[in-house]
Parts: structure tokens; C-alpha cells; sequence
């Protein structure tokens, strides 16, 4: 069943951004402390348990693929709401600091990328709708 | 006849908005192929139209929520906004692979805390640079150029003026835009193009949208490594700009 997937998604979303709230109560800041990041940690791991134990059929991958294809579409309607007129009004000091951020940023990636050993490759799974999200024409 | 049809766009918000953007891909896709030869990702252009968008829905009304502000685009709110966003962004890790994110652990943590540290440090110094010498607004404006989450957070807990914290907002904003537009165009230099470099990558950004959208447009198989190191990053500069990273301004510029 297709809502079985997007239920999963779904629980998994509640379950990370409820513990990165009371992980954000823990240390005593008002902001959630990677809820999402908990989600993805928690939806991974249960898809591998449940891959392996065939308890996840087609049609509930199909209902989180489709998700996981909106996902680009979701993003242009991200973009389409921010605040660009604020960010244009700050004027050269924020402009200067914005820029600068990313730009060192940027540069210290391939920098970072070297900790640790071995290559990182994708895994032969494809992701849920990339192909999709690519061919869209 | 036109009030039936503004009435019928802003009774069925979502559903416009998934009809827009849609045309706004088709679209991208189109001068993608068109002007650019498939060099500029559809979506890279489709996410810059996005935010063309918004400058002018933003100039029309004044809000802070760019298309979403006009009546019959509301449903660009809900579609874009957080919570069917974090949906997405969780529906991506489906395929992730479980081993790759083990092994970026290291990496990502040190990512995380160098990014905070690193865009702090930046913001503080061009705040410096613009005759900013009190603490409090030198750590506001660092703050922001982490992100416009963390700006406002630190600036309201350490009680900086609302100027300060606008402008800490304006930095942060500017980074999350820029980093939408510009991540297709730097990946190949910075090697973004594996899941490690993308854990690497969403922890020193750290900015949720800007993230998401960089790696949309560079390479969507990138996307759910990026957002799951990113997603943290918020909440650790809010823990860290006001307490230790603030200390540290305060001893040296105090």
C-alpha cells in the first residue's frame, strides 16, 4: 500500500523532530536540534531492517519515492518564498558577510572531505525517484 | 468573471502552486536545454526563477514571504514551506546508504562545529571592519553569517538592537541565496560529488534551504547526505554563538 510508505515517512518525521526538540530542551536552547537529521537517521535505519526482513513491499516504497520526487518541486516552491527583498536591503556589511561565509565554506569542503579512509561512492540503489526527477521530460 | 477566478485560485492554494511550479520547471527545462545546452541544470534555473519570484512578490507586498505573500499564490507557503520541505527531505534519505553515512561520521561532525566556528569568525570580523566594536552586535552579525536562524536567536538572547538583528537576518538570507544559486556552478572544484563531500558539505553550509537547494540543482543524489549533516547545524549555532563563541568575542573585543 502506497500510504504505508508515506505513513513511515511520516512517523519518522514526527518521532526526529520530537526528539530534536527535547534534545534542544536538554541543552537549553529554543531551537530544534536536527530533527530532520534524526528523521533520515531513523527512516534509514528502519528501510534496512525492513528491506531485510521483506517487510516492505513495492507499493510502500512507491508511496516514498514519490515524496522523495517531489522533493525538487518543493524546493523551487521553497525559493519562491524567501525573503529576497531583505536580503537585497541589507546592504554591503550583509552582503560582504553572506558572501565571505560561503565562499570560505565552500573552499574548506575539499579540505574536510579527506578525513577518514576509503573512497565514497553511492550505493547501487537508486534513490527513490531520481530518474524521475531527471527525465522529466 | 475576474473575481471568480482569483476566488478559485485562492480557495485551491496548493493545487496552484503544484500547477506554477510545474510550468516553472517545464520551463527551466526548456532555456536549460535551449541557452545552455543542458550545461546549467533545469532545476539550478528553475530554482533561480523561484527566487526571482519572490524579489518581486516581496516588492509588490512588502512581506516577508516572498509569492506566497500575494492572495492567489498563497499555496506557494504551504508547498515551500517547512513542513512538507523537512517531508521531502526526510523522503530522500529512502536510498541513502546506511554504510557511507557511518563512515562520513567523523568528517561530518568536525564539519558541523568548523562551519559554525568559520562563518562566525567571518561575520565578526566584516562587522569589525564596518566600525562595529560592541560584543553584543559583533556576535549578532557573526551569528547571522552562520544563518538567519541562528542571527536572530543569538541577537534576541544576548539583547542587541533591532537593527543589528535585521542586518544579522539580511546575512544570513543572503548566504542561504547564495548558496541555492551558486553551489551547481563551484561542485566540480570543491568535489562535491560523492556522499562524503556532500556530509562535509551540508555541515560547514549549514543553511537548511540553501542546502537543500544547491544540492538539488547540482545532483539530487547528493541531496539526503547534505540535509542530514545541515539540519544540524542550526541548532548547534544557536547553542554555541550566544554562549562560547559570544565569550570569546567578549574577551577579545570587550
Amino acid at each position: 500500500m502506497v500510504i504505508y510508505g508515506v505513513a513511515l515517512l511520516a512517523v519518522c518525521l514526527l518521532a526526529g523532530t520530537l526528539l530534536g526538540e527535547l534534545l534542544g530542551v536538554a541543552i537549553g536552547i529554543d531551537a530544534n536540534v536536527g530533527g530532520v537529521g534524526i528523521a533520515m537517521l531513523i527512516l534509514v535505519l528502519l528501510v534496512d531492517y525492513l528491506k531485510k526482513n521483506n517487510k516492505l513491499n513495492v507499493k510502500s516504497q512507491e508511496g516514498m519515492a514519490f515524496w522523495g520526487a517531489m522533493y525538487i518541486p518543493i524546493v523551487i516552491a521553497m525559493a519562491a518564498q524567501q525573503n529576497v527583498v531583505a536580503a537585497l536591503d541589507g546592504g554591503p556589511l550583509a552582503l560582504l558577510a553572506g558572501v565571505a561565509a560561503v565562499v570560505v565554506s565552500w573552499a574548506m569542503v575539499p579540505v574536510l572531505s579527506n578525513i577518514g579512509k576509503g573512497t565514497s561512492t553511492f550505493s547501487d540503489e537508486e534513490l527513490g525517484g531520481t530518474d524521475d526527477v531527471r527525465n522529466i521530460k | 468573471m475576474f473575481e471568480i477566478l482569483s476566488d478559485t485560485f485562492v480557495e485551491n492554494g496548493l493545487i496552484v502552486s503544484f500547477a506554477i511550479v510545474g510550468i516553472t520547471i517545464y520551463l527551466s527545462y526548456i532555456l536549460s536545454d535551449k541557452l545552455t545546452n543542458g550545461k546549467i541544470h533545469g532545476s539550478a534555473i528553475a530554482i533561480i526563477m523561484g527566487l526571482i519570484l519572490a524579489y518581486f512578490g516581496g516588492l509588490f507586498t512588502g512581506g516577508e514571504q516572498g509569492l506566497a505573500d500575494i492572495g492567489i499564490f498563497a499555496g506557494i507557503g504551504l508547498m515551500g514551506g517547512g513542513m512538507l520541505r523537512d517531508f521531502a527531505i526526510v523522503a530522500t534519505a529512502f536510498g541513502a546508504s546506511l554504510d557511507e553515512i557511518k563512515k562520513a561520521g567523523l568528517p561530518g561532525i568536525i564539519s558541523l562545529f568548523a562551519g559554525v566556528i568559520v562563518s562566525f569568525v567571518i561575520g565578526v570580523l566584516i562587522a569589525f571592519a564596518f566600525g562595529y566594536t560592541d560584543p553584543v552586535s559583533l556576535s549578532t552579525i557573526g551569528a547571522g553569517a552562520a544563518t538567519y536562524i541562528v542571527g536572530p536567536v543569538t541577537g534576541s538572547a544576548l539583547g542587541a538592537s533591532s537593527e543589528v538583528i535585521a542586518l544579522s537576518v539580511a546575512a544570513g538570507l543572503i548566504k542561504s541565496i547564495l548558496t541555492m544559486i551558486g553551489t551547481p556552478f563551484v561542485a566540480k572544484y570543491i568535489g562535491l560529488d560523492n556522499p562524503r563531500s556532500a556530509i562535509v558539505y551540508g555541515g560547514l553550509m549549514g543553511t537548511t534551504s540553501g542546502v537543500a537547494g544547491g544540492l538539488a540543482a547540482t545532483d539530487p543524489k547528493l541531496v539526503p547526505y547534505g540535509a542530514m549533516t545541515a539540519t544540524f547545524y542550526t541548532g548547534l549555532g544557536c547553542l554555541m554563538a550566544p554562549s562560547i563563541l559570544f565569550l570569546v568575542t567578549r574577551t577579545i573585543f570587550g
